[in-house]
């Protein structure tokens, strides 16, 4: 482990250490939050005890789906786009404003339309992360080499394999920073719409929790969501490393 | 301001140029002049607005035809592939058997003397090394005609002559017909069979110069006294033509 890896776990211990004082010492009550040695025994009986398993399930599966349609949808959309011109002048400007537009207030419509299943959770879900991917790809895709484009044609290869095999993965790095993008996404719009209303899920046993004063519920849920966020933002972390010091990038 | 589009840009001018199967040609002109235009329009990248360009008896219209190779000056090594993998990159659609793609792009990676990084990747090597990559890419495909813009151009001089060397044993045992496209006057003369001399934009051939080397040659042909007059011959056809460009 590097030197900076060591001060930033140290960080992390640190605030972990500050919090379990103030809990003991009770300068932060029992009520308001307890103790993270009791947190994680709390987690550990919760997945011991399996009672939060379908709840972990729905949201985890809803949102790997929703990543996987961002990602599918959004990387053939920007190889598309990318070939068409006009198409992509005429919609630069609403992917630069999009995310200025706050998607869960589509939410209820949604509910309205597809009922309170799991399709309008995905749909917001997709919704946050497709034009990340689209954004990245294309800016991949415009960096590409005019001598990469020349090399394709005289090897003679179809507009499909081009993409596929040489346009893409030239822009493989601006991809996964898309794709990093996307999981926080999907993450944030699977477990926020069943925050606001839903009939399952960790983002409503969340707000369950919370409404009935249930601590041992409610903290080891949220300390399980940052850590799969994070040991997956890591995991990609890696990846990307690996990919850029391939290419001499790093 | 007018609303008028501009005028076409003339890159090259008229040109009648027959390249003879199995030569090596090489191109020389003063920059700008059109020389990597007539090897885009030779290799079917770029159509041309007037005239016509035969490989082999067939026209060249806009299409890469089969059986010509390019190597070009930048870097088009794929980052992503290990040089195995580079120079495997064009058969992946042909109809050849595994055990005889694996046999070529060994063949071509020996012939590159490049076998033993088969498993490196292009970050790992050096830009003489990436290019070597490029021409086993394009060796790998057996043209029959390689086209090669500047090849050599980001390499020290030293390199480029050992390139050079390098080239001429290829050509040598591929058999192939190469056309060469440099900006280096002393690489013409010591590398081509004839060479081209272009003139400034819009370019034409102004001088076609036949070396006479034997086919069996290498870098120590810049020792003769021939090597130092056919030099000075592209040079007195250029200079005129080089302030030209430069001035304009």
């Amino acid at each position: 482990m590097s030197k900076v890896a060591w001060y930033r776990a140290a960080v992390i211990a640190g605030v972990v250490a500050l919090l379990e004082a103030l809990c003991l010492a009770g300068v932060i009550d029992k009520i308001t939050m307890p103790a993270p040695h009791v947190i994680a025994r709390d987690l550990w009986r919760m997945l011991v005890s399996g009672r939060m398993n379908a709840a972990i399930a729905k949201t985890l599966g809803n949102t790997v789906l929703a990543l996987g349609l961002a990602l599918g949808v959004g990387i053939i959309a920007a190889a598309l786009l990318h070939r068409a011109r006009a198409v992509r002048d005429t919609l630069d400007p609403l992917f630069a404003t999009y995310y200025a537009v706050p998607v869960f207030a589509f939410y209820p419509f949604f509910i309205v339309v597809f009922g309170l299943g799991d399709l309008p959770q995905i749909l917001i879900a997709f919704m946050l992360g497709v034009v990340a991917v689209i954004v990245n790809t294309l800016n991949g895709l415009d960096r590409v080499p005019n001598v990469l484009l020349k090399t394709a044609r005289i090897l003679r290869l179809s507009p499909a394999d081009t993409a596929l095999r040489m346009t893409l993965p030239y822009a493989g790095p601006y991809v996964l920073t898309g794709v990093k993008l996307a999981v926080a996404y999907a993450f944030i719009g699977v477990i926020g719409s069943e925050f606001i209303m839903s009939r399952g899920g960790i983002g409503y046993e969340i707000s369950f929790a919370y409404a009935n004063f249930d601590n041992a519920t409610m903290y080891p849920l949220i300390v399980l969501i940052l850590l799969a966020s994070v040991a997956v933002n890591g995991l990609l972390g890696v990846w990307e490393q690996r990919l850029l010091a391939r290419r001499g990038l790093r | 301001m007018t609303g008028r589009p501009p005028a076409p840009l003339h890159a090259v001018g008229p040109i009648d140029l027959d390249i003879r199967p199995g030569e090596f040609f090489a191109v020389v002109g003063p920059s700008g002049c059109g020389k990597s235009t007539l090897l885009e329009l030779i290799a079917g990248l770029t159509p041309a607005t007037e005239g016509r360009i035969e490989f082999e008896g067939a026209p060249v219209a806009g299409e890469a035809p089969d059986g010509i190779g390019v190597v070009f000056q930048e870097d088009a090594s794929l980052a992503w592939l290990d040089v195995a993998g580079n120079v495997a990159f064009g058969l992946r659609r042909s109809a050849l058997t595994a055990e005889e793609r694996q046999r070529r792009v060994r063949d071509a990676l020996k012939l590159v003397g490049l076998s033993d990084f088969a498993t490196s990747y292009p970050a790992q090597l050096s830009g003489g090394m990436r290019q070597r990559v490029c021409i086993a890419r394009t060796l790998v495909m057996q043209p029959r005609l390689i086209l090669l813009d500047e090849p050599f151009g980001a390499l020290d001089q030293q390199t480029r002559l050992l390139m050079g060397d390098e080239l001429l044993r290829l050509w040598r045992e591929t058999a192939a017909t190469v056309f060469l496209i440099t900006h280096a006057l002393d690489e013409a003369t010591m590398l081509a069979d004839r060479i081209g001399v272009m003139s400034a934009r819009p370019g034409r051939i102004i001088d076609v110069v036949e070396t006479g080397w034997p086919r069996e040659r290498d870098s120590r042909i810049v020792e003769r006294a021939e090597f130092g007059n056919i030099t000075a011959r592209l040079w007195h056809t250029l200079r005129a033509e080089s302030m030209k460009s430069i001035r304009s």
